[in-house]
């Protein structure tokens, strides 16, 4: 079958910044997204949670120019002060038009 | 003081918080499912604004004025002091110090419940309208010490009218208050085809706090540990501010006409540290302020102290004020 070679990006983060994540993935060119909840651990220890604990896993598939951009923004607003994690992988999918 | 302290401790909804704590500490993997903990935090809620709304259509207009002002009042005063005091003293920074504020100036729902089932456990009913003075105090305090924190920290978060639209919006604000509403506009028979279910004096609605407690048992007993990273202040702060804000809320509670039963209840919710609506708005607002001290201060050692002493401590200071 016919692949493209896209980027994944994957962002771990609080709950608390859920809605705003997202928006901001849409802003930056997103065309969709996933959201799972998760559970872990990190530098951080504690999560602004009801009930606490926990995070949500927010991954999305993009074009390289809107992943950079991405990554770019988390990194200048969300790093500094929240329990937030983001890489990028390469994946390949079908139907390539879908997401950029 | 002594057998009253006793009895509490001894209250269905003290000792289900102690196994609670008492599982974590024995690192027990009892947990409740998160769907299980929103479930019944909906059902109290929802129950507590029902049966206050039922019982609302009752009351008169004048007797609910003069308490309801003073619960604003209570609003207004306990974020300032505890920002005072957490900077002053505490020597925290304005961040952290406007973050703790913020869970001090807000109440606990679950605090309210506790001590309304104690006061009425004493033979002192509260007033009926308690649950709409709960709605009051809500909101207030906890956007009053935001922007305390966000104007002397020069940067925020976020704008605060997307906090004010949160708070107002979220889980809490709409049960309570949509609840009230219809309790009030159902009327007296539809209310008792629901009552069996939703009185916050019958046996659904207490067994439900008896499972809730235990996860908030839980919940605390896994903040135990950050307890070092607090502080010995914290520590102080989390059991003395209460019982300052809760000789206050009685005091003026008093003045403002309310039984010894109702003043209780008020002292309880000027005491209490919210843990629902306060957390992810001061975590959205005040991105610095550090979650381990508020969350612990208000989780680990304001709410248990309360439902472990503080209430019947607050009953007895307006027992005294009252001359009862």
């Amino acid at each position: 079958m016919h692949t493209v070679p896209l980027k994944l990006v994957t962002i771990v983060a609080e709950p608390v910044l859920e809605e705003q994540l997202t928006a901001l993935l849409h802003r930056l060119g997103a065309r969709g997204h996933t959201v799972t909840d998760s559970r872990g651990a990190g530098s951080r220890g504690m999560r602004a949670s009801d009930p606490p604990g926990g995070g949500v896993r927010i991954e999305v598939v993009v074009g390289p120019d809107v992943a950079d951009r991405i990554l770019a923004h988390v990194a200048e607003h969300y790093f500094p002060t929240y329990a937030v994690i983001a890489f990028v992988s390469i994946v390949e999918v079908v139907r390539g038009e879908k997401y950029v | 003081m002594a057998s009253i302290l006793t009895q509490n401790l001894l209250s269905p909804i003290a000792l289900a918080f102690a196994l609670g704590v008492f599982a974590k500490l024995v690192r027990s993997e009892l947990q409740l499912p998160k769907d299980v903990y929103t479930g019944i935090s909906i059902y109290l809620l929802l129950a507590l604004g029902l049966h206050g709304g039922a019982e609302l259509a009752h009351a008169s207009l004048a007797s609910i004025a003069w308490p309801a002002l003073v619960t604003v009042l209570l609003g207004l005063i306990t974020p300032v002091t505890s920002y005072l005091v957490l900077r002053r003293i505490g020597r925290f920074g304005v961040q952290d110090a406007a973050g703790i504020a913020a869970h001090y100036g807000s109440v606990s729902a679950v605090t309210f419940i506790a001590a309304q089932q104690f006061t009425q456990a004493m033979g002192a009913s509260p007033e009926a309208f308690m649950p709409t003075l709960l709605t009051l105090l809500e909101s207030p305090g906890i956007h009053l010490a935001l922007a305390i924190g966000a104007v002397n920290a020069g940067a925020s978060g976020r704008p605060l009218g997307e906090t004010l639209h949160e708070v107002l919006t979220g889980r809490t604000m709409i049960l309570l208050v949509g609840g009230l509403v219809v309790g009030f506009a159902m009327g007296d028979k539809n209310w008792q085809g629901i009552a069996a279910f939703f009185d916050t004096q019958g046996a659904a609605f207490k067994g439900a706090l008896v499972i809730f407690l235990l996860e908030m048992g839980i919940v605390a007993g896994s903040r135990l540990a950050d307890l070092a990273k607090a502080g010995p202040f914290l520590l102080a702060f989390g059991t003395v501010m209460p019982v300052l804000h809760g000789a206050l809320g009685a005091a003026l509670g008093s003045l403002a006409g309310l039984g010894v039963g109702g003043a209780t209840v008020l002292a309880a919710m000027a005491a209490s540290a919210s843990y629902i609506a306060a957390p992810p708005a001061v975590r959205l607002t005040l991105p610095e302020a550090n979650p381990t001290y508020y969350l612990t201060s208000a989780l680990a050692i304001t709410f248990p102290f309360n439902i472990l002493a503080g209430i019947p401590l607050y009953f007895e200071i307006a027992t005294l004020m009252q001359g009862a």
